[in-house]
């Protein structure tokens, strides 16, 4: 084996991010890894390229065990890296970039000639016909990409591990891709791949190795996996069990409820296709979908975080102009983000500011909440949502992750909205929590709000939803209602193998 | 309300008294305080009294600085009211004319300046840097190149004058303070412009207007910045469109950093940052009393700038709560961005 | 275009032929060796400051401290050449370290606190300065003979005077040029400027970087100030006040992005010609009065500054416009 991983292990502040997680690639192979948000996958690859230092567990390359402690020192080593974004600078040429911090020098000048030659030698072979003294940024990203693969390879040689490098790329780009990809493996380097993208997973990996929640579920040869078991482990459901008890549960049909909003040919280019939807009072709409599906986008177009470019919203009264969140607030609606760190919680006020604040914004800075009234809703939510503090004054950011999260659900609540887009609530929350907060959903449905939940785990998703809608491929695909939604037919829509071709082609 | 808030400005207060016990156990002339024809005279009400100008500062630039952002035109803003002023009372349009029009000029500025910060989306440091630079040629294409002086009294009084036994600029730096401090905390302008400062995303999610905040910031900054220009240039009964102001904006961002005033945005507190200019001033009294060269003073600011960073630094897990107050210290770990993280 | 990059420099040079061309229907008489002349002896601490100051704003930082760094440095001079018997290049070699470590000391103090730079150098701004005054409060003349050498000229046909001054300045653009393009340290300061993390991940080592930048621009404003006091003949504390902005203003005239990362160190030289053109001009109009000056090039700046802003929008534009 080329490289090899045992018992790796990584902790933050007490949360486990990595248990024990073993993995090897061997030369001459692409080895994918997948996952959905926090399954581990990034802090594996940060341990790899020395960004992280391991808590426990072996890294060998070449059966030799090594300790990398900087990305510099990976790829010194051989371990090289391309991410999505952020590789190289769109603001020097191709040639400065490839030859960046060994350019050949004459006199103690750098050799524009010599480095120009140096450039074209390095991304021979890799089917670019660019001119290298032209700034990276004049090129599409693929090119850059490949340019990136170039650099990386020929600093390290050995690992190359690719993270997501296809997200912003389009079919023709991503084939391109995968020519220097599958040109690299039989040169006998081995390429970790990550992408959330399945149909690329299967057209290009030789094994898959699947983890979730920190640890490693299975590592399988691509070819005996297929993708509902794949999807399956993704998000870790078993069909087994699941169909007689989703069929009880959805078996008495809800009377018909009046339409709250309806939402028609909504969508943006290069974000998600024109989809409608509508909303009746009352109901939870489920959003299902792998990361990076358009899941995100879907809500994000709703709630005017991004304008619609094409598309309109209606609601009993008649068509609302939703430019921006505040024109959705004022619609009714409340959105609680996925990223809750950077979208959500503002760290350094308390816990009762953070959950007066969209109510204090609707109602402008002349009428201020008075400070009673702010102490009443905080302490009410803070008992009714449990969430554990020591008092409302304290920092909102030195909550847990559930904690905040129901800050940023107070927050709302408090608002009293008519629609709630939840995009991932139980993301990154403790088993307890999980479970208040599906409580909670249930809870605002019986009081008439209608809400739209987002979420990769599939029960909650079927036990919390009336409705459950699919979205693959920056489109949504299907709808299931009834005894059609159970967590199977779900991994089924998203699996779909029919678009396999389709997106590779 | 009051225990917070005396909390928060206990170092900054304790380091103020510290410094006038100081100063005083080696001139103890320095406590002295008469009256003189029914006014308050002595070494105190002097450094209150020349305090004015960076304390009035002070207060928009805490606002400014609270939104993550910085206002260095606020010098030449002073220049430009201080001339637009002068130029309206010798051109014989009486005071309350030229006040207005001195405040409508530094508000301009301000919303100027917020445009370009808010609509534009040009960071606050290099927009404001473009009124740094031309300001001060607006101030000369208004006096013309020369000093303008003046004799109109009552103009003069705004700098030099006496209202219930102390000067009036100290008047008009507590009441700016006093005012903009209840404007911000008894309605929730204050906490709105924390949380845009802390997590301007976030905020905007939860509907804050954020556009509308930012350039109502830099206008009130633009605003405090035209009253420093009438009391700077009423004292000396004339507009220097070269030299009023200059380097104000620096000792105003000081004054702001040793208020405990996090540079990175977020909470704040006036009653601190106005604390702050008199610390700063203070410091001057000391080194004049001191017959100390008045050109140590500069030497001092840059030892306090160097001090105040080393206590805020991300770098630095610090243990000292001095400066500090009550203010939750940045987690390094916020600045380090994550990379290549999907985000469409 | 090729390079959507190179676009604020052809703006530059339009500009400065632009404001050639007006003044030569003006006033044809501008054209002569001696106004040539005085524009590069005139404006030679100011390029050789902006340099610095260019290699720093390429990089994403700000320097501030620059101009009491001129000021400091003649007054150092002055001092010591009155008190001491030293040769004037001993003191400029002992000044030149002294302005070097300092700059260094300011980079190793954003890297080691990672606080913003403008602050930092703030600091430096008001230590400079004051050390400055502690040296000497009033203008001190140089009276050592080997100034009167420094003060030399090569008469130029016409009139004309090329000092050594302002050969001096052309030198340092000079040098500046080959180490901005033509070196690692370079690559490095637009790397920086293009993004630090990345830069990082590249494998640049941020602090040393750091303090090379600072280092550099301590050093040209210790080599400014001795220009300027071989143009004044003394050394003042109160000088240069606001230098730190005209080198600003002169480096994004110059076509480059103040956030860092874009730019020219020609176009820099451009800039600091045009802003002489403008006083120039103003000088020959005699009805302008000279706070014209601060306005157009407030203006300029602001133009540069919004042209630089439309460029970056467009180039998002494209990017989103990506299918995703």
């Amino acid at each position: 084996m080329l490289l090899t991983v045992k018992g790796l292990s990584k902790s933050f502040l007490g949360a486990r991010a990595l248990d024990a997680v073993d993995f090897d690639l061997a030369a001459g192979e692409v080895h994918a890894l997948l996952g959905e948000n926090g399954a581990g996958k990034s802090t594996l690859i940060k341990c790899l390229t020395g960004a992280y230092h391991r808590d426990a567990g072996e890294i060998a390359l070449d059966d030799q065990p090594i300790d990398p402690r900087s990305t510099s020192q990976a790829q010194d080593l051989g371990i090289g890296t391309v991410y999505q974004e952020v590789n190289l600078l769109p603001n020097l040429t191709v040639a400065q970039n490839l030859t960046f911090g060994r350019e050949p020098t004459r006199f103690g000048l750098v050799d524009a000639r010599a480095r120009t030659r140096m450039a074209r030698e390095m991304i021979e072979g890799y089917g670019l016909d660019i001119d290298v003294n032209r700034d990276l940024s004049s090129y599409s990203v693929a090119i850059q990409q490949i340019v990136a693969i170039a650099r990386a390879v020929s600093l390290s040689g050995k690992v190359l591990i690719l993270d997501e490098p296809t997200a912003s790329l389009d079919a023709r780009e991503v084939e391109m891709l995968f020519k220097v990809v599958r040109d690299l493996r039989s040169r006998g380097l081995g390429i970790i791949f990550i992408s959330h993208f399945l149909d690329q997973v299967f057209a290009i990996s030789d094994r898959i190795t699947v983890l979730r929640n920190g640890r490693k579920i299975i590592t399988e040869k691509t070819a005996e996996l297929d993708r509902v078991k794949l999807i399956e482990h993704m998000l870790g459901h078993a069909l087994e069990h699941e169909v007689e008890a989703q069929m009880a549960a959805h078996a008495d049909e809800q009377p018909v409820r009046p339409l709250a909003f309806s939402f028609r040919g909504i969508g943006r280019q290069g974000m998600i296709e024109p989809f409608d939807l509508d909303i009746h009072e009352g109901e939870v709409v489920g959003l299902a979908g792998l990361l990076g599906s358009g899941r995100t986008e879907s809500a994000e177009l709703l709630y005017g975080v991004r304008v619609a470019l094409t598309g309109e919203a209606r609601d009993a009264n008649g068509p609302i102009n939703i430019r921006n969140p505040r024109a959705a607030i004022a619609a009714g609606f409340g959105f609680a983000p996925e990223d809750r760190k950077t979208d959500g919680i503002v760290a350094d006020l308390t816990i009762r500011e953070n959950i007066v604040l969209a109510l204090q914004a609707s109602k402008g800075w002349m009428r201020p909440i008075p400070r009673a009234e702010q102490n009443r809703l905080a302490d009410d939510y803070i008992r009714r949502l449990d969430i554990r503090t020591t008092g409302r004054e304290k920092m909102i950011g030195e909550l847990s992750g559930g904690n905040q999260q129901k800050v940023i659900l107070a927050r709302w609540l408090a608002m009293n909205p008519r629609f709630l887009i939840l995009d991932e609530p139980t993301r990154g929350i403790d088993v307890g929590a999980h479970a208040e907060i599906l409580r909670l959903i249930r809870e605002l449905n019986a009081q008439g709000m209608s809400l739209l939940v987002i979420s990769s785990e599939l029960e909650e998703l079927v036990a919390a939803s009336d409705r459950i809608i699919v979205v693959r491929d920056r489109r949504h695909v299907a709808e299931l209602t009834g005894a059609d939604m159970t967590a199977d037919t779900i991994v089924r829509a998203i699996a779909a193998p029919g678009t396999a071709k389709e997106a590779t082609a | 309300m009051m225990v917070p808030t005396l909390k928060r400005i206990a170092p900054q207060l304790s380091t103020l008294v510290a410094l006038i016990i100081l100063i005083t156990f080696i001139f103890p002339s320095f406590l002295n305080l008469s009256m003189v024809d029914g006014r308050l005279v002595g070494p105190l009400v002097d450094v209150a009294k020349r305090s004015a100008p960076v304390a009035l500062l002070a207060i928009g630039m805490t606002l400014v600085i609270a939104t993550k952002g910085i206002d260095l035109s606020v010098g030449a803003i002073i220049a430009i009211c201080g001339a637009s002023a002068a130029w309206a009372v010798s051109a014989g349009y009486g005071l309350g004319p030229a006040l207005v029009i001195a405040l409508s000029a530094g508000i301009a500025c301000g919303l100027w300046n917020g445009v370009l910060v808010s609509m534009v989306g040009i960071q606050p440091f290099v927009a404001t840097l473009i009124l740094m630079t031309a300001g001060r040629g607006i101030a000369q294409l208004i006096t013309e190149g020369r000093i303008l002086t003046f004799t109109d009294p009552s103009f003069g009084w705004i700098g030099s004058g006496t209202l219930f036994g102390l000067p009036v600029p100290v008047w008009l730096w507590l009441a700016t303070g006093v005012l903009m401090a209840l404007l911000l905390r008894r309605t929730a302008l204050g906490m709105l412009i924390e949380a845009v400062g802390i997590n301007r995303r976030a905020s905007a999610l939860s509907g804050v207007n954020a556009r509308v905040l930012l350039i109502a910031v830099y206008a009130a900054s633009g605003f405090c910045a035209a009253l420093a220009g009438l009391v700077v240039t009423a004292d000396i009964r004339g507009a220097d469109a070269n030299n009023a102001g200059l380097w104000l904006e620096l000792d105003a961002i000081l004054a702001v950093v040793i208020g405990g005033n996090s540079l990175l945005g977020g909470r704040f507190s006036i009653a601190a940052s106005v604390i702050g200019a008199l610390i700063i001033q203070t410091i001057n009294a000391g080194i004049l009393l001191g017959g100390f060269p008045p050109e140590y003073n500069l030497v001092i600011k840059a030892a306090l700038v160097v001090v105040i960073l080393v206590l805020q630094s991300p770098n630095l897990v610090t243990h000292f709560a001095f400066l500090r107050g009550a203010l939750p210290t940045r987690r390094p770990s916020e600045q380090v961005q994550q990379t290549g993280k999907p985000k469409p | 275009m090729r390079n959507p990059r190179l676009l604020p420099l052809f703006a530059t040079i339009a500009i400065f032929l632009l404001a050639l061309l007006i003044c030569f229907i003006q006033f044809p008489n501008m054209f002569s060796t001696r106004v040539l002349g005085n524009l590069l002896t005139d404006n030679a601490y100011l390029g050789i400051v902006a340099v610095g100051m260019t290699v720093v704003i390429l990089s994403g930082g700000i320097d501030l401290s620059v101009g009491s760094v001129i000021a400091f440095s003649g007054v150092f001079i002055a001092v010591v050449l009155r008190d001491t018997g030293l040769h004037p290049m001993i003191v400029f070699a002992m000044l030149l370290a002294i302005t070097t470590l300092f700059g260094a000391a300011m980079g190793g103090l954003i890297h080691a606190l990672a606080m913003p730079a403008f602050i930092v150098t703030l600091a430096g701004m008001f230590l400079a300065r004051g050390a400055a005054y502690m040296l000497s409060i009033d203008s001190v003349p140089i009276q050592h003979e080997f100034y009167g050498l420094l003060q030399s000229y090569i008469a130029l046909p016409g009139r004309g005077r090329l000092t050594l001054i302002g050969f001096l300045m052309i030198l340092v653009f000079i040098a500046g040029i080959l180490i901005v393009h033509k070196t690692r340290f370079g690559t490095a300061v637009y790397a920086f400027g293009g993004g630090e993390a990345t830069a990082r991940l590249m494998g640049i080592r941020k602090g040393r970087v750091t303090v090379m930048i600072y280092a550099f621009s301590g050093l040209m404003a210790g080599l400014s100030g001795i220009v300027f006091s071989i143009y004044t003949g003394s050394g003042y504390s109160l000088a240069t006040v606001g230098t730190e902005l005209t080198a600003i203003a002169a480096v994004v005239i110059g076509g480059t992005l103040l956030t860092g990362g874009a730019g020219y160190m020609f176009g820099t030289f451009i800039g600091v010609l045009t802003m002489g053109l403008i006083q120039v001009y103003i000088v020959f109009d005699g009805t302008l009065s000279s706070w014209w000056t601060k306005i157009v090039i407030g203006l300029l700046v602001l133009a540069f500054i919004l042209l630089q802003k439309a460029l970056v929008r467009l180039a998002r534009r494209e990017e989103t416009l990506l299918p995703a």
